[in-house]
C-alpha cells in the first residue's frame, strides 16, 4: 500500500484502531530498554507460551515506555468492553498465573497497578474494580504528555497505530494547507523552544535557516543523547520513532531542506533498530520519498550511528562526525543554520523537539502557548532518578516547581529520607540545594541558579550524598569526554578533577577551593563549546550552596554524608550488634571477626570502608564513624 | 569594508576579516599558538581571547571571530587578561621543557605555574595541541598523514595506527609550522627520518653530484607543474652553479 493522500492515511488508520482496540483479549508488554533491563522479554514469552499451552486466544504486543520505569516490566491486559489493567513488575511466573486466571475468565487483582481509560473507550466499558485510573496516580497526575503522547500506547512497529493516534496528520495539514512560512510561524508563535538544552527558539532557527539562498539545506535530528541518567531520547526512539520522522519532514518543509538525518548513539542498539524499521516503512508507505502525500515536496531520512563520543551532541561535532570527520566542534559563528553539513544551511533540532512539531502543527500554536509559562511554553521532559521514590520519565508543563517534581511526582526521597539537592541538566548541570525547591523550572530560572535545562537529566541526593564526591564524579566524565582540542576544557576539567579527588582523599587545603573556584570560571568562560562551558557547573554550583561541606573536608578531614572513604571510619556498636554473623560473611576484606551471637569487631587495618557491612546489617548495629 | 573598534580606537578592515586580524591592523599585539594566516580558523589554543563589549557581551577567541560592523573589542580587559593567564600558566604547567611557552608565558607576566609539572612519562613534552602540524598536512599539503589520536588528556597526534605512514610524502611542512620544535626531522644519508611519525622516506639524489636534496614522494609535483621541472632536476646548490656558469659564459661571449 502507499499513501498518497488523506483518504489514504484513513485507510491506515482504520486498520490501526483495529489492532490498537481489537475485539478480542490483547496484552501489551512495555519492551522499550528499562522494561527489558528487568525482564519483560521473559515476561513476553511467558504470556505467548502459556497462551499457547491453554489454547488461549490472545494478541500480544510489545509497545513501549509508559514512563513509570521503577514499575518495570509493565503488562496492560485489555479485554473487550472493559477497561485496560495495567500491572506493575510482573514477573515471568506472574505473567503465567495471568494467562491462567484470563483463561479462567478472571482478572487477578494482585499487582494491578491502575486502569488507563482509552481516550476512545468503547460503548458499555466498566472501571475495573477498585483500581485508581493511571492518570490519578501522584506519579501521574501533574504530568502532561506532548512529547511522550504515545509512549508505551501503542506499537511503536506499527504506523497503522500511530495514525489511528493522529499520526501524520500534522504533516498532511503542513504540506497541503499550509506553505513553509506558514509553519515556520506556526511553530514561532507556539514559543517551542530548543529541547536539547540550549532553549534557542524553534521556529527563529528554522527562519534563520530558510532565509540562506543557499541549497541544498539539511536537517538533522540529534539523539546523541549521552547524559548518565538521562534516557528520554532514547525511550522517545524506541517507543514512537514515527513522532520523530513526521517532525523531521516537517522541519525539512519549512526550512526547504529534502535530505534529513537521524544520528542516533549506537549504545542504543534498540533504538537504532526502530527507527531504522520505522523509515523503511514510512518509506514503503511513501511517506518518505518523491511527492509525499500528493503534495510534490521530496523528503529522504539517512541513519547515522554516533560512535560513542558524548561531545558529538555538540551540533558542530555532531556534522563532522557526520561527514566522516573527528567530532569535534568548531567555533561558531557561523551557525549550522547558516553553514553547516557540508557547509550547507543546516537546521540541527532534538528528539523531543522534533516529535513535538506535530502536535503544534495539528493543535495550532495558541494551544501549545497555553501550557507553561510566558517565555517557557510547553512541556519538558525530566529523567527523574537517584535517591528519589518514584523514578522514571516525567513530562511536566514548564513553571512546574522543582518540589511539585521532586515530592509531588517522585514522592520525595528514597526510604523517606530527605533529600539534600538535585542536579538538573545532565553531567553539566549544577546542583540545586533543598531550599531552592520553590523555583518555578525554566531555562531562565534553572541557568540562573547555576544549572541548566540541559538534556532533562534530575538526580535526586539525599542526606547520604556527599557533594564534593558528587562534583568529582561529574567532573571525572566531563574530563573523560572532553575531545582535548580547546585547552580548558582538556588541561581545565582534569586539574579540577585532580584538586577535588585530592580533597575527597582528605588532602585538600584551604587554597585549594579557591584554585578550583578560578579555574572553573575560566573552563565555563573561555571553553570552545558547551561542552566545555558547562562543565565547571558541578562544581560552581556545589561551591556555591554547599561551601560547608567542602570546608568540612578541607579543614576539619571529615565528611559529613560519611561517603569519602579516606575521612571515613567504620564500627560496630556492640551494644546493637546480636552477632549474627551476615557482615562477616559479606565483608570482601575479611575485615570483621566475632564469635557467633557475640558482637563483632571490624579491624580498621583491612577495612576498605566500602560499606557493605553498613548496608547489610539488619540491625544497624554499624556505625559511621566522620 | 567593515568599521569596528579595537581597544577604543576605530579600525576599518575588509570583509571576511577576524578580529584577530583587525586587532593585529590596529597594531595590538595578541600572543597566539594555533593561529596560522594560511590556515582556516581553529579557535584551540585560546590564547588570543578578547572581549566584546558592544553590541553584546562576551569573551570569545578573536582569531575565530568575524570582524562585525560596530563590534567593540577590547584585548586587555581583566577577564581577556586573566583567561589568557592561565591558558599560559596551564602550557608552561604541560610543556615546562619548551623555551617557547615559557617565553610567551613571561611576556604575559607568567613565570610559574600552580598547575604541577607532567608526570615522568611526558617530562619532555613540547606539544601543545596546536594543531598546526595536523591542518597543515590537510589543509595546504592535502596528504592528511597525521590526525588526532585520544581526547581530552590522551589527546596526541601520530600517523594511523602510529607506525611508517603510506600518506606522508615528507616534505617537512609539519615541523616547518610547528611553534613549539616538538616534531623531529632528520636527513640521514639517503633517508628522511620523521621520528614523531614513526616514519622515513626516500631522498632523490641529485644528478650531477649526488647530493640528496628532496623527498621522493615528492616527484608527483614536477608532473603536475611541469614548469617546476628543473627544480627537481638538481639540487639548489647544482642549480646555482650551472645558472652562473651559464651567466659567465653569456658574458664571456658578449665579451668576445
Amino acid at each position: 500500500m502507499k499513501v498518497r493522500s488523506r483518504s489514504d492515511l484513513e485507510t491506515l488508520r482504520a486498520e490501526g484502531l483495529s489492532t490498537l482496540y481489537p475485539s478480542r483479549l490483547k496484552i501489551s508488554v512495555g519492551m522499550a530498554t528499562c522494561g527489558l533491563a528487568t525482564g519483560a522479554a521473559a515476561v513476553y514469552d511467558a504470556l505467548r507460551d502459556e497462551a499457547a499451552r491453554r489454547d488461549l486466544d490472545l494478541m500480544l504486543v510489545a509497545t513501549g515506555c509508559l514512563g513509570y520505569c521503577q514499575q518495570e516490566p509493565l503488562v496492560e491486559v485489555r479485554r473487550p468492553g472493559r477497561d485496560p489493567v495495567l500491572y506493575a513488575r510482573v514477573t515471568a511466573d506472574r505473567a503465567r498465573e495471568l494467562i491462567a486466571a484470563l483463561a479462567e475468565g478472571e482478572l487477578p487483582t494482585e499487582g494491578a497497578l491502575a486502569i488507563i481509560p482509552e481516550e476512545k473507550p468503547p460503548a458499555g466499558s466498566k472501571p475495573a474494580g477498585g483500581l485508581p485510573r493511571l492518570n490519578d496516580l501522584p506519579f501521574y497526575s501533574r504530568q502532561h504528555k506532548i512529547v511522550l503522547r504515545h509512549c508505551g500506547l501503542i506499537d511503536p512497529a506499527s504506523v497503522a497505530e500511530y495514525v489511528a493516534q493522529g499520526g501524520y496528520e500534522a504533516l498532511a495539514h503542513a504540506l497541503l494547507d499550509l506553505t513553509p512560512e506558514q509553519v515556520i510561524d506556526e511553530v514561532l508563535r507556539a514559543g517551542l523552544r530548543g529541547r536539547g538544552g540550549a532553549g534557542f527558539p524553534t521556529g527563529r532557527k528554522w527562519q534563520i535557516c530558510q532565509a540562506v539562498p543557499i541549497q541544498p539545506k539539511y536537517v538533522i535530528c540529534n539523539g546523541d543523547e549521552g547524559d548518565p541518567g538521562a534516557y528520554m531520547d532514547r525511550t522517545v526512539l524506541e517507543s514512537d520513532p514515527h513522532s520523530v520522522i513526521e517532525g523531521l519532514i516537517i522541519a525539512g518543509y519549512a526550512i526547504g531542506a529534502h535530505q534529513g538525518y537521524i544520528y542516533v548513539r549506537d549504545e542504543y542498539p534498540l533504538a537504532v533498530e526502530r527507527v531504522t524499521q520505522a523509515v523503511a516503512r514510512a518509506e514503503e508507505l511513501g511517506l518518505l520519498g518523491e511527492n509525499i502525500l500528493g503534495s510534490g515536496f521530496d523528503f529522504n531520512i539517512t541513519i547515522v550511528r554516533g560512535a560513542g563520543a558524548f561531545v558529538c551532541g555538540e551540533e558542530t561535532a555532531l556534522i563532522s562526525s557526520i561527514e566522516g570527520g573527528l567530532g569535534e566542534p568548531r567555533p561558531k559563528p557561523p551557525f549550522p543554520a547558516v553553514s553547516g553539513l557540508w557547509g550547507k544551511p543546516t537546521v540541527i533540532n532534538n528528539v523531543k523537539t522534533l516529535a513535538t512539531v506535530p502536535v503544534i502543527i495539528t493543535r495550532g500554536a495558541d494551544w501549545y502557548a497555553s501550557i507553561g509559562t510566558e517565555q517557557n511554553a510547553g512541556t519538558v521532559v525530566f529523567s527523574l532518578v537517584g535517591k528519589v521514590a518514584n523514578t522514571g520519565l516525567v513530562e511536566v508543563p514548564l513553571g512546574l516547581t522543582l518540589r511539585d517534581l521532586i515530592e509531588g511526582i517522585g514522592g520525595g526521597g528514597l526510604n523517606g529520607k530527605a533529600v539534600k539537592a538535585v542536579q538538573t541538566g545532565g553531567p553539566s548541570g549544577g546542583c540545586l540545594p533543598a531550599r531552592l525547591f520553590d523555583l518555578p523550572i525554566s531555562y531562565e530560572t534553572l541557568t540562573q541558579a547555576g544549572s541548566i535545562m540541559g538534556s532533562g537529566g534530575m538526580v535526586v541526593m539525599d542526606e547520604d550524598t556527599c557533594m564534593v564526591d558528587v562534583a568529582r564524579y561529574f567532573i571525572g566524565f566531563t574530563m573523560a569526554e572532553s575531545c582535548g582540542k580547546c585547552a580548558p576544557c582538556r588541561e581545565g576539567t582534569q586539574y579540577m578533577h585532580q584538586i577535588l579527588t585530592r580533597i575527597t582523599a582528605g588532602e585538600g587545603s584551604v587554597e585549594d577551593l579557591e584554585l578550583l573556584e578560578e579555574v572553573a570560571l575560566w573552563v565555563k568562560k573561555a571553553s570552545l563549546c558547551g561542552l566545555g562551558q558547562t562543565a565547571p557547573n558541578p562544581v560552581l554550583s556545589t561551591l556555591r550552596y554547599f561551601r560547608d561541606e567542602y570546608e568540612a573536608h578541607v579543614k576539619e578531614k571529615r565528611c559529613p554524608a560519611g561517603v569519602c572513604r579516606a575521612l571515613i571510619r567504620l564500627s560496630i556498636l556492640s551494644e546493637l550488634c546480636n552477632g549474627c554473623g551476615l557482615c562477616r560473611r559479606e565483608c570482601p576484606a575479611g575485615a570483621i571477626s566475632g564469635e557467633k551471637k557475640q558482637p563483632h569487631t571490624i579491624n580498621p587495618e583491612l577495612c576498605t570502608r566500602c560499606r557493605i557491612c553498613y548496608d547489610v546489617c539488619p540491625v544497624g548495629a554499624v556505625e559511621i564513624v566522620r | 569594508m567593515i568599521n569596528l573598534t579595537v581597544n577604543e580606537q576605530p579600525v576599518t578592515v575588509p570583509e571576511g576579516t577576524t578580529i584577530l586580524q583587525a586587532v593585529r591592523a590596529a597594531g595590538v599585539e595578541l600572543p597566539t599558538l594555533c593561529y596560522h594566516e594560511g590556515l582556516a580558523p581553529y579557535g584551540a589554543c585560546r590564547l588570543c581571547m578578547v572581549t566584546i563589549t558592544a553590541p553584546h557581551h562576551g569573551l570569545v577567541a578573536s582569531c575565530a571571530y568575524p570582524a562585525e560592523e560596530g563590534l567593540m573589542v577590547e584585548t586587555h580587559s581583566p577577564e581577556a587578561v586573566s583567561a589568557r593567564r592561565l591558558a599560559l600558566e596551564f602550557l608552561l604547567s604541560r610543556c615546562p621543557q619548551s623555551e617557547v611557552i615559557r617565553e610567551l608565558a613571561a611576556q604575559e607576566g607568567v613565570t610559574a605555574s600552580r598547575f604541577g609539572t607532567p608526570p615522568p612519562e611526558r617530562a619532555e613534552e613540547l606539544c601543545v595541541l596546536c594543531g598546526l602540524c595536523v591542518r597543515v598536512c590537510r589543509e595546504a599539503i592535502g596528504a592528511a598523514a597525521i590526525g588526532f589520536i585520544g581526547r581530552g588528556m590522551e589527546r596526541r597526534v601520530g600517523t594511523p595506527f602510529e607506525v611508517q605512514s603510506e600518506a606522508c610524502i615528507g616534505c617537512g611542512a609539519c615541523a616547518e609550522i610547528c611553534p613549539t620544535n616538538a616534531i623531529k626531522i632528520e636527513d640521514r644519508g639517503n633517508e628522511r627520518i620523521l621520528h614523531t611519525w614513526h616514519t622515513t622516506v626516500e631522498l632523490h639524489s641529485c644528478p650531477e653530484c649526488g647530493r640528496y636534496f628532496a623527498p621522493e614522494p615528492t616527484g608527483f609535483l614536477k608532473d603536475m607543474f611541469p614548469e617546476i621541472e628543473n627544480l627537481w632536476a638538481l639540487c639548489p646548490e647544482c642549480r646555482r652553479q650551472r645558472t652562473a656558469r651559464q651567466w659567465i659564459e653569456q658574458e664571456h661571449t658578449r665579451a668576445t
